[in-house]
């Protein structure tokens, strides 16, 4: 499976593995984590919900578009949902390539889509209350970017 | 009938995680006009609606058992 939406913890070893081959001389991983300061506010833990199926569809949908623009490419990655404590993993993301270029630049435009458009919440649960992030009161919007005209039906 | 799923905020707030709604026939654009004016979700401003898994825009037309979605913000990552 080249995309993982998990309730267990991400084991970045076997992301990795899934994309090391022998053509490849550059591998790239990213590994997103729970942070414990946002702009000073402590986060105690979070809680992360997807819409499973349309996520998984999503992050297929992303290899393929990186395959289409880096055809020389390898890809895995992992989200996981539920309940995560500071430090634990939350999304890995492996790109393998003959060469770095490729690797650094697919990998970051996985992640900067992973956010745009993959139907996944996060909670944040702080010391003096809990927040859905990105449906703050008052500021119903796409914080981090947004779906694209070309990911809409029409 | 169609399956309207709900996630996150819009799920606690509406205390489920899915609605029955009769959206065949409609657009997607009058689909938010009646979910905002028939149910308690309120404002769906920001929100968008995915059809069958896929986002679709206000023209797109919902069929009979359409699986539709309200999908508010994501904050994957």
């Amino acid at each position: 499976m080249t995309c993982e939406i998990t309730r267990d913890p991400i084991k970045i070893e076997e992301i990795y593995q899934k994309v090391v081959r022998r053509d490849a001389g550059a591998v790239t991983t990213f590994v997103g984590t729970v942070r414990e300061l946002t702009h000073g506010k402590k986060t105690l833990y979070l809680d992360y919900e997807a819409y499973e199926s349309m996520a998984l569809k999503k992050m297929e949908q992303i290899v393929e578009e990186m395959k289409e623009r880096w055809p020389v490419i390898e890809v895995a990655m992992a989200h996981r949902i539920g309940r995560l404590e500071i430090t634990d993993i939350a999304i890995a993301i492996a790109v393998s390539a003959p060469h770095r270029p490729e690797a650094y630049e697919a990998n970051r435009y996985a992640l900067e889509r992973v956010k745009e458009m993959v139907p996944i919440w996060k909670k944040e649960h702080w010391e003096d209350g809990e927040e859905w992030v990105g449906n703050q009161q008052g500021t119903k919007e796409y914080v981090t970017g947004k779906p694209e005209e070309g990911d809409l039906l029409e | 009938m169609n399956k309207i799923m709900l996630f996150a905020q819009l799920k606690e707030d509406m205390g489920k995680s899915s609605m029955e709604v009769v959206a065949a026939g409609k657009t997607v654009g009058e689909l938010r006009a009646f979910l905002e004016k028939e149910t308690s979700l309120g404002s769906l401003d920001g929100i968008m609606i995915a059809v069958n898994e896929e986002f679709a825009k206000d023209e797109w037309i919902i069929e009979e058992k359409d699986e539709i979605a309200l999908i508010p913000p994501v904050s994957g990552g």
